[in-house]
């Protein structure tokens, strides 16, 4: 078990590229202006995926600053509707398509359920891109397998677009979603386009109707149908992006590990409240990491030695 | 000549708080009262006053504007509130929206308003700023609102005499480095400055000042060294992010959850508690809102709670260790330094007798 093990060398390490097309970060301290900075959009459309969830693609409106807002996938926006208030919501979309992005919103809370009945064009505020992402430039060249429970699939989503964009990049692309009834699953007008591009979908519901066909179960039913069918030598050098209910988190991350894949190779995206999105109201903090500074996205490894995290 | 501070925009600058050597100087007593005197002709100043007394017949302090050298205490004990509505406001607006039929305007404020001068803030409440200053001004998203005020202060320091309650030794905190413009020491028939800005140097030109001698630094050494005496609390921070990480799970953040009231006091007295809420509100006439910045405590029932209902800390006790982890062990590990200064107003606010050296002892396994 504790054999002598090889550490592989890393090297696609990534050193600052001045001449990259990815942002300079707004971390610069003497630009204090950014801080309430708010890009003015337009709800260009709204898509009803459930009777919870709409999709909306929103459009910043001045077009230079389109072009300019860059992304990667992982990271959040804040959204403010003025006179009602501002959440954090990750970019479904993909980053190749700037700030003309897409948002797949749950009614859960004021500001969520306000928006459900606003109308196409409706001028909304967006502050970001804030929060980690996940290192997809460190998977090229490897396996991907995104896991997915419930709307967990908003934010893997702008990951599964990047696939897409670059399918060439990465060995085999596998997603698994898991939904509680076929009701409730996301983005079904897509799934045939993701396997058309050769990505792996596997899905999976808790509480079939009488229409469903597919497997019935929980996301690790699949996990180890995948276990079983794929060799060992697959997972060595597989990277696994994770996101669904905390309780998703600890089972599925601990099967991959026993599997072999490193903790650091393996990504979860977290949900907290916010209320600033730039780690300064604290709202967001597990132990003593800010959500939104050190992550929405973090590393399992790193998730696993915070405290209260999952 | 008068020196009058003027409100500066640029506040993304260095400012005037760089370290560096220290110029020192005296003066007799009776000078500090001309010193304040032309400080406040051209300027606004805060300075302790006694606002009450308490059923014990004690007084109350509290940071207010002063315009008569009568009026502060300066050997006051401690302000029951910090002096954070100068620099933190409770209640803030942070941008203003005028809406119109389709589409509205956002209009953003940073308060700036008229610089001031704090007149004999305490060692521990000089930290408290430098300690701010770390994670609201020098982070990656530095706060306009924060930094508009900070940079617009003049600090006079002053010392003080330990109190009970106070642990601020225990802390680091017990004396400033930085962080203030002057800082007076009683030194028995002088006293004794520190200058840290031109500014600083400029006023104390207006009054009659001397180059300490050798006698005035043994005086200075003396009052040091007692003041030291003085301090009957003590917390040992010795591995404590190690020992807080080990009884995450201990009982006794139970037992003192269970004492708990989750009232928020401790985090609206302390100088150092900066958590904060955005509420948005729609104008009576519905043709302007407005996004206010409130502060919160984390010890507050709703305070992790996200849309939808889930609470990630709905125990007292959780929210208690949190706050507890966020001060001495998170902080610790960004900055290297507790965001605590040891003031002990939390303790003494406390409507349950909680107190920070009662409970880093207690989760450290040591008899009280």
């Amino acid at each position: 078990m504790f054999a002598e093990r090889r550490i592989d060398l890393d090297n696609q390490l990534k050193f600052t590229d001045i001449f990259s097309e990815a942002p300079q970060k707004q971390h610069r301290k003497s630009d204090l202006s950014t801080f309430e900075y708010t890009y003015k959009a337009e709800i260009t459309n709204i898509h009803k995926l459930t009777e919870m969830e709409n999709l909306y693609r929103i459009q910043i409106i001045n077009t230079e600053a389109r072009r300019q807002f860059i992304f990667q996938p992982g990271q959040f926006i804040m959204l403010e509707l003025p006179g009602i208030g501002e959440a954090p919501f990750s970019i479904s979309s993909s980053p190749s398509r700037h700030g003309d992005i897409e948002l797949c919103v749950r009614k859960a809370g004021n500001l969520t359920n306000f928006l459900s009945r606003v109308s196409r064009g409706t001028h909304v505020g967006i502050r970001g891109p804030f929060g980690t992402n996940f290192p997809m430039e460190k998977m090229h060249g490897q396996n991907i397998l995104l896991i997915a429970g419930g709307l967990g699939l908003a934010p893997l989503r702008s990951a599964i677009s990047y696939a897409q964009d670059n399918r060439s990049r990465f060995n085999s692309v596998d997603i698994i979603y898991g939904a509680k009834d076929p009701s409730q699953l996301l983005f079904t007008y897509q799934y045939d386009m993701w396997r058309a591009d050769d990505i792996g979908l596997s899905i999976i519901v808790d509480k079939p109707d009488l229409l469903w066909k597919g497997p019935v179960g929980l996301v690790t039913k699949i996990l180890e149908q995948m276990f079983s069918e794929r060799g060992e030598t697959f997972f060595k050098s597989t990277y696994a992006i994770v996101c669904g209910p905390p309780v998703m988190f600890k089972v599925v991350c601990n099967m991959l590990n026993q599997k072999d894949i490193p903790m650091q190779k393996m990504f979860v995206s977290l949900e907290r409240r916010m209320h600033c999105g730039m780690g300064k109201c604290c709202r967001c903090n597990v132990g003593s990491t800010y959500t939104c500074l050190n992550g929405p996205v973090f590393d399992y490894w790193t998730v696993m030695n915070l405290k209260e995290a999952i | 000549m008068n020196v009058i501070l003027k409100t500066s925009d640029n506040f993304g600058e260095g400012g005037t708080f760089a370290g560096g050597e220290m110029i020192f100087r005296i003066f007799d007593k009776e000078e500090l009262k001309r010193l304040f005197d032309i400080m406040v002709s051209g300027n606004k100043v805060v300075g302790p006053v006694e606002i009450a007394r308490d059923r014990n017949d004690k007084p109350l302090f509290a940071f207010n504007d002063v315009d008569s050298f009568n009026d502060m205490k300066l050997d006051y004990t401690t302000t029951k509130l910090s002096a954070k509505k100068y620099f933190l406001p409770y209640k803030e607006d942070l941008a203003a929206f005028r809406m119109d039929e389709n589409d509205w305007q956002k209009k953003v404020d940073y308060n700036i308003n008229e610089p001031f001068i704090f007149f004999g803030l305490h060692a521990c409440d000089i930290n408290a700023l430098n300690k701010l200053d770390k994670v609201l001004m020098e982070s990656v998203y530095p706060m306009p609102y924060y930094a508009a005020k900070r940079k617009n202060m003049f600090i006079v320091g002053i010392d003080c005499t330990p109190q009970p309650y106070c642990f601020c030794r225990s802390m680091g905190a017990d004396t400033a480095l930085h962080g203030f413009d002057m800082f007076i020491t009683d030194i028995g028939e002088k006293y004794f400055v520190e200058i840290l800005s031109d500014t600083a140097f400029n006023f104390l030109k207006n009054i009659r000042t001397a180059e300490p001698i050798e006698a005035d630094h043994i005086h200075y050494m003396k009052v040091a060294s007692e003041k030291n005496k003085k301090f009957t609390t003590h917390v040992d921070t010795t591995d404590l992010t190690k020992i807080l990480d080990m009884e995450f799970q201990s009982d006794v953040w139970k037992q003192w959850g269970e004492k708990c009231l989750a009232c928020g006091s401790c985090s609206k007295v302390c100088p150092t508690c900066y958590c904060y809420g955005v509420e948005e509100t729609v104008d009576i006439n519905l043709r302007g809102a407005k996004k206010t910045k409130m502060l919160y405590s984390c010890n507050l029932i709703d305070f992790a709670q996200v849309a939808g209902g889930h609470n990630f800390r709905p125990e007292r006790h959780v929210r208690l260790k949190y706050r507890y982890y966020h001060k001495h062990r998170g902080f610790v590990e960004a900055y290297e330094e507790a965001l605590c200064v040891g003031c002990g107003r939390c303790g003494e606010a406390c409507l349950a007798g909680i107190t920070v050296p009662e409970v880093i002892a207690s989760v450290r396994g040591e008899e009280n």
